[in-house]
């Protein structure tokens, strides 16, 4: 058992396509809160075998499509101090901010760098004792406890110069968001696997209980994208609306316990904005007392006013109403090497996976 | 970004492992994973090791899904 080949089996994924096929008699609009699900199910073509009736759409669940200008172009702000060593994620790199980006400023002889790792800032703020490094914290539940376990362990060896610009958000809190708004319209929701992996299954009854809406906790293999479609259909089809682990090797009813009490110690639930979606109450995570010497937003500093890029429909494609092919700036002036949006940034960003997949319909 | 591959635990040194994923070594901490032993597969995530995967229930899952396929 390897865990990933035998979920690729193609005479297994032939045979649910047809159970799919049986008990599909309707249109249905399935969101994948996932940006990795997204690419999933281009990637091994999926969208291609399903009844044509069974509309996917992308969500909200890319860390770095959903971070905001603000929180960006305070990041480039931080970084323009020469006290400064501004570190983040890989795919933070080229998202445009407001007049610029990380890897603009970097180009222009700034101290930032990429970790693979939050652990690695420990090894940074060693190595640097003459700068703050400050790190640009994305990242939903499946990272959040990473960080968590990097805070502590700075605390414990009283590492001073380590800042955290926590721009880390919470799932559940922005689904609710989601399915409160009028325009978005999903039948069934399919539930980021890792995601779960840290919060279990109950942070997402109440997609059941208060608005009726059948979800699946589901892995990221083309077997568990077909059973999880399966399972949505049949209890749309049936007028069910359960929250249900297809996931059942990765993911526990109750999380991770040892995870979620990481998180817990260090971070608060808070407001937080989102790109397209606004604030939304408990969606985002505020240092506890103990550890408010590392909050970044301490740090003085001038940042410019915030501007969205006029015509870049990245907000509404992150609420799953609209899709990359319906932005004028798709494939014109917004492509992978010229990204006008975070969507386009992202090896998960919907743009990006819909112009690599040379999607031109949803 | 939420993206974590199952590796097999082969070494695991004050709480730090190193993790078996497609051929190649990763080190991975186990903190968040304390109850994993060397020769389990676990969730690689960030440098650390978020979860243990559950063969029995991957077997079961892939049981359902050959019976749902009619493939005996």
């Amino acid at each position: 058992m390897k865990f990933v080949d035998e979920f690729r089996n193609k005479e297994i994924a032939q045979g649910v396509i047809r159970r799919i096929f049986e008990v599909s008699t309707r249109p249905v609009h399935l969101m994948e809160v996932c940006g990795t699900h997204t690419v999933s199910f281009f990637r091994h073509g999926i969208r291609e075998m399903l009844p044509k009736h069974i509309r996917l759409l992308s969500g909200p669940g890319c860390p770095v499509c959903v971070t905001p200008n603000q929180d960006i172009d305070l990041a480039i702000a931080l970084s323009r101090r020469d006290d400064v060593l501004l570190a983040t994620f890989g795919d933070m790199m080229r998202v445009p901010g407001s007049t610029s980006s990380l890897q603009k400023e970097k180009a222009e002889g700034r101290s930032i760098g990429i970790v693979y790792s939050p652990l690695e800032l420990l090894r940074l703020a060693k190595e640097h004792p003459e700068k703050k490094i400050v790190f640009l914290a994305v990242g939903f539940e499946t990272t959040s406890p990473a960080i968590a376990m990097t805070v502590l362990q700075a605390h414990h060896e009283e590492i001073r110069n380590l800042y955290f610009l926590n721009s880390q958000k919470r799932v559940p809190p922005a689904l609710r968001a989601l399915l409160q708004s009028e325009k978005v319209q999903i039948h069934g929701v399919i539930l980021p696997g890792h995601v779960c992996t840290v919060l279990g299954r109950e942070p997402f009854e109440f997609l059941s209980k208060e608005f009726k809406r059948p979800a699946v906790i589901t892995g990221f293999e083309p077997l568990d994208l077909l059973q999880a479609v399966w399972m949505l259909v049949k209890q749309i089809e049936q007028g069910q609306a359960l929250v249900e682990i297809q996931y059942t090797r990765a993911v526990r009813e109750q999380g991770n316990p040892t995870a979620l009490s990481k998180m817990d110690q260090v971070f608060l639930p808070g407001e937080a904005l989102w790109r397209g979606l606004g604030w939304i109450p408990a969606s985002g995570s505020r240092f506890r007392g103990p550890f408010s010497g590392m909050d970044a937003r301490r740090i003085e500093v001038a940042v410019e006013p915030s501007k969205e890029h006029p015509g870049c429909l990245c907000g509404e494609i992150l609420q799953a109403v609209r899709t990359p092919p319906e932005c004028p700036l798709f494939r014109t002036v917004c492509h992978p090497e010229h990204p006008v949006g975070p969507c386009m940034v992202s090896i998960e960003g919907a743009c990006f996976t819909y112009y690599k997949f040379h999607a031109n319909a949803d | 970004m939420c993206l974590s591959v199952p590796g097999r635990v082969v070494e695991i040194q004050n709480n730090m492992a190193k993790v078996e994923v497609g051929g190649t070594v990763r080190e991975a901490s186990m903190d968040l994973c304390p109850d994993a032993a060397v020769g389990d597969y676990v969730l690689i995530h960030a440098g650390f090791a978020i979860q243990k995967l559950d063969e029995e229930e991957a077997l079961e899952t892939l049981d359902l899904l050959r019976k749902m396929a009619e493939i005996p």
